[in-house]
């Protein structure tokens, strides 16, 4: 289970690498979207991938999962989320500003 | 519990950032607010600093989860020093942008978010967990995020993209290697670590994480990956640019201190030869970058590069003087920096022009400005009375004492291409024909001087009392080369 | 061109407030089963997204007069605070207690202050989704 996991991370870094180095924003922006959802990925599997129910009180059980990974997650998607909002709004207005999506023609002179 | 003390640093930015949301309009409970704020920051944190000397290692466990199941905020001297000098270097700039920046920049959100930008900083040296100093340091990006686009010219938000994609990216890097070090020790508290990576012994996966984690604060600080540093600090406004020069970087520098000094300090034939190779090429490239840009802005940020690659060879050399020059250059490139960029930004609103070629003579027009700028850059230079001087030379005998010579040599050569560079704008714009009448000039607001001459007391002040802080930074050296003086204080019982 | 929204409008009403009380159960629910400050005020935002998405911004800021920027100030204020309370008590910040109660109608109940500081992160998440979406929504036309 974790090899075939950790394989669905490396693929969706190659996919997120690929996108990041695209010349049109958005689909940079996506790339970063990506990139998160890997390494939460990744997080989850390093912290290994067991068979318990629930970390919560009241289950019935002997065996729960780590609940760290867990926890670092959901704040490690907050952040994201928030950055990924924040990466939006500015390409947004960088798109008004500029006239352009494109990352090559943003590059720029550095006298303006 | 008087250590709820420690948290208040962080706590007070962040909620005086709030209350200031709502009062958004009122430019002058904005000013006071803020600036309330960060004396009240210096104050306590002063008072933390002292009662460290005495106390030893304070630590403050949240929601009292005793460590290292909860997260912590850990005081030593290393910390607290950068913590006391970042509220200073805040409380000055944000005084320069009460009286420099126009109305817009007062009401707008700037100080909510120089607010939030203190508390990352701030959580981010006291943190005593691997994580949080992960959501801290996203505290800090995201609120100079904002920072750097405030205002919204297409310069800015050009910039803003590739400085939010590169923090980006970083930021995926060390979440990578946050979850190969919990996958491989199992914890995520500092201290914790430090005793399962000393227990069972840095193998090659725990270096190759390490090496990780060098890649992302090298990234942060600019040491060695810093093709983003010049463009994104040279295009906000002044006070934006003297944070950014002053804080943003000294927070990976103090990341990379405290993770190869804590818990990865077991293969220094390695990691700290690595990062020594990187400062050095560092102080090459910055100094090319220096000397060879006519844009006074892009000088002056390639001024923070030499001065990341300069501290950072104090931590390659890592002998007891070498750190404590480097703590010294610390202090004193984040009082420098903020002087430096406060000037400059100065002299671009005066002439409104960033190019050395279209200056000149402007010590006639502004002769207290000009020694200003003169004495940043005898400090930034390292000559004797000012505040440069005490680091460069601690680090240089720390050279000599391990039989460094290569990166004595680089870093003796980076002083003078700090002084060639910025001798260039002095002579350019400084001296020379007066171009700029006495009718057509510009009135300098009297008030921009006020928080440039304060920093220009304080550089003065840190070269000549350097005796004072001397108890301060050799505790923290010592604190730094000795990691178990940490890990006991995390550990010990009676708090 | 304009869509004919009929359908739209008219279950985005009756499915609004389902999601509403919905998210409030979920926060609720968080003490000792999934859900939370958290994923209770994500969806609490969904129904307001579904709101702005069916009618029109301007319409939906007439019936709701909240500004979603202080709401989320607001939320980060609380839960700081409630953080901050423990302090005084000589406790370590961030503390939480809670306490069993006879409740007129409830009986016997469980209160936990970290309900306090959940509310908080619920109104923060809440105003912060809400305004990303109308920051991006403004200025389309």
């Amino acid at each position: 289970m974790e090899t075939l996991i950790i394989i669905l991370v490396g693929v969706l870094t190659a996919v997120a690498i690929y996108l990041v180095l695209s010349r049109n924003l958005i689909r940079v922006i996506l790339g970063t979207a990506i990139f998160s959802h890997a390494v939460h990925l990744l997080i989850l599997t390093m912290g290994g991938l067991k068979n318990g129910t629930v970390p919560l009180l009241g289950e019935d059980a002997t065996i729960f999962v780590d609940a760290l990974p867990q926890a670092l997650i959901l704040t490690a998607i907050v952040i994201s989320f928030a950055v990924t909002a924040f990466v939006l709004v500015l390409a947004y207005r960088a798109y008004q500003e500029l006239g352009t999506d494109d990352l090559e023609e943003m590059r720029g002179a550095d006298d303006e | 519990m008087m250590n709820n003390i420690l948290v208040f640093p962080m706590l007070l930015p962040i909620l005086a950032g709030i209350i200031l949301i709502f009062f958004r309009t009122h430019r002058r409970i904005q000013i006071v607010v803020s600036l309330g704020t960060m004396i009240a920051v210096a104050v306590i944190s002063i008072y933390i600093l002292n009662t460290i000397q005495t106390d030893g290692i304070l630590r403050l466990d949240f929601g009292g989860w005793a460590p290292p199941f909860g997260i912590l905020f850990v005081a030593d001297s290393f910390s607290m020093i950068l913590v006391v000098t970042t509220s200073i270097v805040t409380f000055i700039c944000l005084l320069y942008a009460v009286i420099a920046a126009g109305k817009q920049m007062n009401t707008l959100y700037f100080h909510p978010a120089v607010l939030f930008l203190n508390a990352g900083v701030i959580g981010s040296f006291m943190t005593g967990d691997m994580f949080n100093l992960f959501v801290c340091f996203e505290v800090m990006l995201l609120s100079s995020y904002v920072l750097l686009t405030l205002g919204g010219s297409k310069r800015q938000l050009r910039e803003a993209i590739k400085y939010v994609t590169i923090n980006i990216v970083s930021s995926w890097f060390f979440l990578v290697a946050l979850a190969y070090l919990y996958g491989s020790v199992g914890t995520l508290n500092m201290a914790h670590i430090a005793m399962r990576v000393a227990e069972n012994g840095q193998g090659p996966l725990l270096t190759t994480v390490s090496i990780v984690f060098l890649i992302v604060f090298s990234l942060k600080a600019g040491l060695l990956l810093y093709f983003w540093l010049p463009g994104s600090y040279s295009t906000p406004p002044a006070v934006t640019s003297a944070l950014f020069g002053a804080l943003l970087t000294k927070v990976g520098i103090y990341a990379l201190f405290r993770v190869f000094s804590l818990i990865f300090p077991h293969h220094p034939e390695l990691t700290l030869s690595l990062i020594g190779v990187m400062a050095a090429i560092t102080l090459i490239g910055g100094s090319f970058g220096a000397v060879a840009s006519n844009d006074i802005r892009k000088i002056a940020a390639y001024n923070v590069v030499i001065a990341v690659g300069f501290i950072l060879v104090g931590l390659a050399i890592s002998t007891p003087l070498a750190i404590e020059g480097s703590i010294y250059y610390l202090i004193h490139d984040m009082v420098v920096k903020a002087l430096l960029f406060l000037v400059i930004g100065a002299i671009i609103s005066l002439t409104g022009t960033t190019k050395i070629e279209e200056m000149s003579g402007l010590m006639k027009n502004y002769p207290l400005l000009g020694w200003s700028f003169f004495i940043a850059m005898l400090s930034l230079a390292g000559v004797p009375p000012f505040s440069g001087f005490i680091g460069k030379v601690l680090v240089s005998e720390g050279a000599i004492q391990n039989g460094n010579l290569v990166l004595l040599a680089l870093a003796l050569l980076s002083s003078l291409f700090v002084l060639y560079s910025l001798l260039r704008i002095f002579r350019n714009c400084f001296w020379g024909e007066t171009i700029i009448s006495k009718d057509e000039q510009l009135p300098l607001h009297k008030g921009i001087l006020v928080p440039c001459l304060i920093l220009v007391l304080l550089t003065a002040g840190i070269g000549l009392g350097g005796e004072g802080l001397a108890v301060y930074v050799t505790d923290a050296a010592n604190t730094l080369l000795n990691p178990e003086i940490y890990i006991d204080a995390v550990f010990s019982q009676q708090q | 061109m304009k869509i004919n929204d009929v359908i739209l409008k008219t279950v985005a009403k009756a499915v609004v407030l389902v999601i509403l009380t919905f998210g409030l159960y979920l926060f609720f629910s968080g003490h000792h089963t999934p859900g939370g400050g958290f994923i209770g005020g994500l969806v609490l935002a969904s129904g307001f997204v579904l709101l702005f998405l069916s009618y029109d911004v301007e319409t939906v800021s007439e019936g709701i007069p909240i500004s979603f920027k202080k709401m989320s100030a607001l939320g980060v204020l609380i839960s700081m605070t409630s953080a901050l309370v423990p302090v005084f008590f000589g406790q370590p910040f961030l503390s939480q207690s809670f306490g069993y109660f006879d409740l007129p109608i409830f009986g016997k109940t469980e209160l936990a202050t970290v309900t306090i500081f959940e509310a908080g992160i619920a109104l923060t998440v809440v105003g912060v989704v809400v305004n990303i979406i109308l920051s991006i929504s403004e200025g389309t036309k």
